[in-house]
């Protein structure tokens, strides 16, 4: 396999390269707005969901990982923060359908590579870097358990 | 020609009443020629969800600093970013942003380094106006765009290098940061990402003053008696002092040079931007660790 990237991630990988690098804040807000709500059994239950300390607003992540091993990314940020909120729709939208080994197969550095380094600062990045290891160490805890 | 002052009473007690326009003046005189808004944001998204009518964007990493230097751009680089935001060397600038007005303080600490002459912040920053249910829209205004010169960047009155620091030692230093960082449990604001320094803690005899004591509950500045309590009695900082004050990359110490330049008056107050990811990993610098502010070294 050379390259492991799911279609969904290389899919969005694509939208935001093909744009100039003012319009990729465009499709981030795009993403921002997009974030599902919370599934009822999280919104009343934040003790479940893991904050992401490394992101620059709170931003909380909960993985389930089914029956037939397809991993479901549920997370929450506030309308005050679309950039945090656009990173983790990305992942949202990016992982879904995939199986724990695909998910755990995504390369750390995606966030780099979707062309929002200049748009939005490496510094910012990094909170998808976060976001994305976080959810891998998840999984890993859920498929172990 | 500058746009007149805003004659709030609640700024007439601050030493410098000009540098704050309420939200009430803002709306007034939105579009009044000479004016022009700025929201410069910690969210660098959060301008195109919707804005002040008019504001323009202006983003600290992207705009104001320089891509290769780790500094801010010069005099050049100002020109024509300011130039394209419709603003020239006379304009009436409001700057407003995010987080307690976190990074509009930041940015207009910067424009200071160019000598812009009239710049002031919105009081309450974003939150008030929002929560106050102003107008916001989502229209990107296109400034026509004008001249504006090239001024030499002046660092030497308000902005401290590592040197001017250590040079500094026994005199007063502020380190603005979170608890967690001033004691050296961790080189990073909580909930912020790493941004590297190889040691945690601070620079010796710094008191630590976390930057958003300095705000109200509705995000504009603390009165005058408040800040007063705060930095004078809390801090031990007196009239005449010569200050520094750094935090971690120096954009929440531009928060609290605002307050104790403009707010409280104190006439010598430097930010030292590079500051603890500075700090933290230079060779031969001095930290303290624990919450105690500890002594200079009497040797260096």
């Amino acid at each position: 396999m050379t390259d492991p990237l799911p279609a969904q991630l290389a899919a969005i990988r694509e939208e935001f390269l093909s744009l100039e690098v003012r319009d990729r804040l465009q499709l981030l807000l795009e993403f921002a707005n997009e974030l599902p709500e919370l599934p009822g059994r999280y919104a009343e239950h934040p003790d479940l969901l893991e904050r992401v300390e490394e992101c620059q607003s709170p931003v909380f992540i909960f993985v389930e990982v089914d029956d037939n091993r397809i991993v479901h990314l549920f997370a929450t940020a506030p309308r005050e923060a679309p950039t945090t909120r656009g990173f983790a729709s990305i992942l949202v939208q990016g992982l879904a359908g995939l199986s724990a080994e695909q998910v755990l197969a995504v390369p750390d550095d995606y966030p780099d590579t979707i062309g929002l380094t200049q748009a939005v600062s490496p510094l910012r990045i990094r909170g998808m870097t976060a976001l994305l290891g976080r959810t891998k160490r998840q999984v890993r805890e859920k498929i172990d358990a | 020609m500058a746009v007149e002052l805003d004659p709030a009473p609640q700024l007439a007690q601050f030493a410098h009443p000009e540098r704050l326009v309420t939200t009430e003046w803002l709306q007034e005189h939105l579009g009044t020629p000479g004016l022009v808004v700025v929201e410069s944001d910690e969210d660098v998204l959060l301008y195109e969800t919707g804005h002040i009518p008019g504001a323009v964007k202006i983003d600290w990493h992207t705009d104001l600093n320089d891509p290769v230097q780790r500094d801010y751009i010069d005099g050049q680089g100002f020109s024509e970013l300011l130039g394209s935001r419709g603003i020239s060397r006379d304009t009436t600038v409001v700057i407003y942003g995010d987080k307690n007005n976190w990074w509009a303080a930041y940015a207009l600490w910067v424009f200071s380094l160019f000598g812009h002459e009239d710049v002031r912040l919105l009081d309450g920053g974003r939150a008030k106006w929002e929560a106050e249910g102003r107008p916001y829209t989502t229209e990107v205004p296109t400034p026509a765009p004008v001249d504006y010169p090239v001024v030499e960047r002046d660092d030497s009155g308000i902005r401290a290098y590592k040197d001017d620091v250590l040079a500094h030692l026994g005199n007063p230093l502020v380190d603005v940061r979170s608890p967690e960082e001033y004691s050296g449990e961790r080189t990073t604001a909580p909930a912020y990402p790493e941004e590297g320094a190889l040691r945690a803690g601070h620079i010796p005899s710094a008191q630590n003053v976390p930057w958003a004591k300095a705000v109200a509950d509705d995000g504009t500045f603390r009165a005058v008696a408040e800040l007063d309590e705060i930095y004078r009695t809390g801090a031990g900082l007196n009239e005449g002092d010569d200050i520094v004050a750094y935090c971690r990359i120096g954009e929440r110490s531009s928060h609290t040079w605002f307050v104790l330049k403009h707010l409280l008056g104190f006439e010598k107050v430097r930010n030292y931007d590079g500051s603890w990811t500075e700090w933290g990993s230079a060779v031969r610098v001095p930290i303290v660790k624990g919450v105690e502010p500890g002594e200079v070294p009497s040797s260096k």
